[in-house]
């Protein structure tokens, strides 16, 4: 029998619209940005930032340390407060507080730097703990979903153990599954493997790499340039707190306009 | 030595010293129980996201922690009971009893609060961030990821609370719960000065072995349930 897979999250075709910097179809907006500005006292770790990402698209965000690309992250997920501005999540701005935020943030998948995972939880619990808390699921199904994502990201046998029994790069896919359990619109990824032990990145990345194939919408904030350039549909450059260049990885990495980015590039180039 | 013998079993036939701590045993388990449960929602209310219930948690902390327990136990018989005539139980004894498991329990509380929240410190950020992240709103996160883990954490500063308050139900005496430990030792001594040794002896005995095992228990546990991160 030939079982075409079919990939989840590809925009039907009367909603597709060309991302002005893609060579790609994507969808309609998915997350939006408008002059999103944030302060940490005097700092000022987001400046009027505009941005809007695709349905289906993977967003690669770059940047020195302390440029905000955490604060961007987790703002989106509003885990961090904005001053003023506004980001919206399908159509739907954020609200302030409660269970309005709560459901919202559950459509909005995140993955850690370090992981963590529930300490306190074997790795299937950490992944059925949303769906059956937050999306009512029943136990059997959630554990049946579980298992198909800890398969899906290669950790389907460590199900029953401990996270800190677990490599970070096992723990990093879990954390992974556990987000895709929620059935996520958008994942966010705040540098998902620069915790990692150099063996161990690829396979995290490989995870990714899989979800942007099956068309995940996917915001990733990390220094892979190999993933960047396999996964990405657009690169956004970021320092002190402003979007500095936006591009096409292949674009980005080999002809950066601004002279910030071609400073950053040469600095992570020559490691 | 016979005669010696003979006063202090003939003392101890007239004076009912098991009974006396079995009592301080059960105003220990109420006041213990009611603390864990008052304590566990002040130490929610001081790690919650709303500010009014922040101040509201910290106020009753500051101002159980500080009241010597004698003071808050004198109230509640002579203020609460005498003069409001809030009465808890028929007669007389089980109302002593139950006013003084609520003065231990109100003060304990919050100690036990205290003790939560240095187990709430123990939780990295990251937990609550990731239970925030999956959706879980303030109450599901603390229930389902941080008290589980925070109360792993706390279990040594608890067990101090819990030694603590076994002490402390002595000072149910205060509340006219006179066949308590310390009531009975001090109407022993009163009536058999030339046993005062022996009698001071038997007590503190008693509440060493009590206590003890309390410690070596609390250890035990507190290693056995680490969170391994
Ligand atoms: N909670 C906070 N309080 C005060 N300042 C903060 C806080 N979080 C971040 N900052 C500051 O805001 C700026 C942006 O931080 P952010 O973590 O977003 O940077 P980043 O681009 O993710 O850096 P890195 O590559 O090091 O992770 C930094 O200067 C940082 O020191
Ligand atoms: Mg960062």
């Amino acid at each position: 029998m030939d079982q075409s897979t079919p990939t989840t999250g590809q925009p039907a075709a009367d909603e597709t619209v060309d991302a002005p910097t893609s060579d790609r179809v994507l969808g309609a907006p998915l997350v939006e940005l408008k002059h999103v500005n944030k302060h940490f006292g005097a700092l000022h770790v987001l400046q009027d930032i505009d941005l809007t990402i695709h349905k289906g698209e993977v967003l690669v965000v770059i940047g020195p340390s302390g440029s905000g690309k955490s604060t961007l992250c987790r703002a989106i997920n509003r885990l961090e407060t904005i001053d003023d501005g506004s980001i919206a999540v399908d159509g739907k701005t954020l609200p302030e507080e409660g269970k309005a935020l709560a459901q919202l943030r559950a459509e909005v998948g995140m993955v850690f730097q370090s992981f963590n995972l529930f300490a306190h939880k074997t790795v299937l619990d950490n992944v059925t703990l949303g769906p059956r808390k937050v999306r009512g699921m029943n136990k059997k199904d959630a554990e049946e979903l579980a298992r198909s994502l800890l398969d899906r990201v290669g950790v389907g046998n460590q199900a029953g153990k401990m996270p800190a029994q677990l490599s970070g790069g096992q723990q990093q896919r879990v954390a992974i599954a556990r987000a895709l359990a929620m059935q996520p619109k958008v994942m966010l990824f705040d540098e998902p493997t620069s915790a990692l032990d150099p063996e161990m990145v690829n396979e995290v990345l490989d995870a990714m790499v899989a979800l942007a194939e099956e068309g995940m919408t996917m915001i990733v904030v990390t220094h892979e340039m190999g993933f960047a350039r396999k996964a990405a549909h657009r690169v956004v450059f970021m320092a002190d707190g402003q979007i500095v260049e936006e591009a096409p990885p292949e674009e980005f990495f080999t002809a950066p306009k601004s002279d910030r980015a071609r400073d950053f590039l040469s600095k992570i180039l020559t490691h | 030595m016979n005669d010696y013998l003979s006063g202090l079993g003939a003392l101890l036939e007239q004076y009912d010293v098991l009974g006396a701590f079995w009592t301080n045993i059960q105003l220990t388990f109420w006041g213990a129980l009611f603390a864990l449960v008052i304590g566990t929602m002040l130490a929610l209310m001081r790690i919650s996201p709303i500010a009014s219930l922040r101040w509201a948690g910290a106020t009753y902390v500051n101002v159980f922690r500080n009241t010597p327990l004698t003071i808050i136990m004198t109230f509640l018989v002579l203020a609460v009971w005498t003069q409001l005539q809030v009465s808890l139980a028929a007669d007389f004894n089980s109302n002593f009893f139950r006013l003084a498991v609520i003065g231990l329990a109100v003060y304990h509380a919050a100690f036990v609060c205290e003790s939560i929240r240095s187990g709430v410190n123990t939780v990295p950020l990251g937990q609550a961030e990731a239970a925030r992240a999956i959706g879980l709103s303030f109450l599901p996160a603390a229930q389902l990821v941080i008290l589980p883990q925070a109360f792993r954490g706390a279990i040594a500063p608890l067990g101090n609370t819990l030694i603590a308050l076994l002490k402390n139900s002595t000072v149910a005496a205060a509340a006219s719960v006179s066949w308590e430990t310390a009531s009975t030792m001090k109407t022993m001594l009163e009536f058999n000065a030339d046993y005062r040794w022996e009698i001071f002896a038997l007590f503190a005995i008693g509440y060493v072995i009590l206590v003890i095992p309390i410690g070596l228990l609390t250890t035990w546990l507190s290693q056995r349930l680490a969170v391994k991160r």
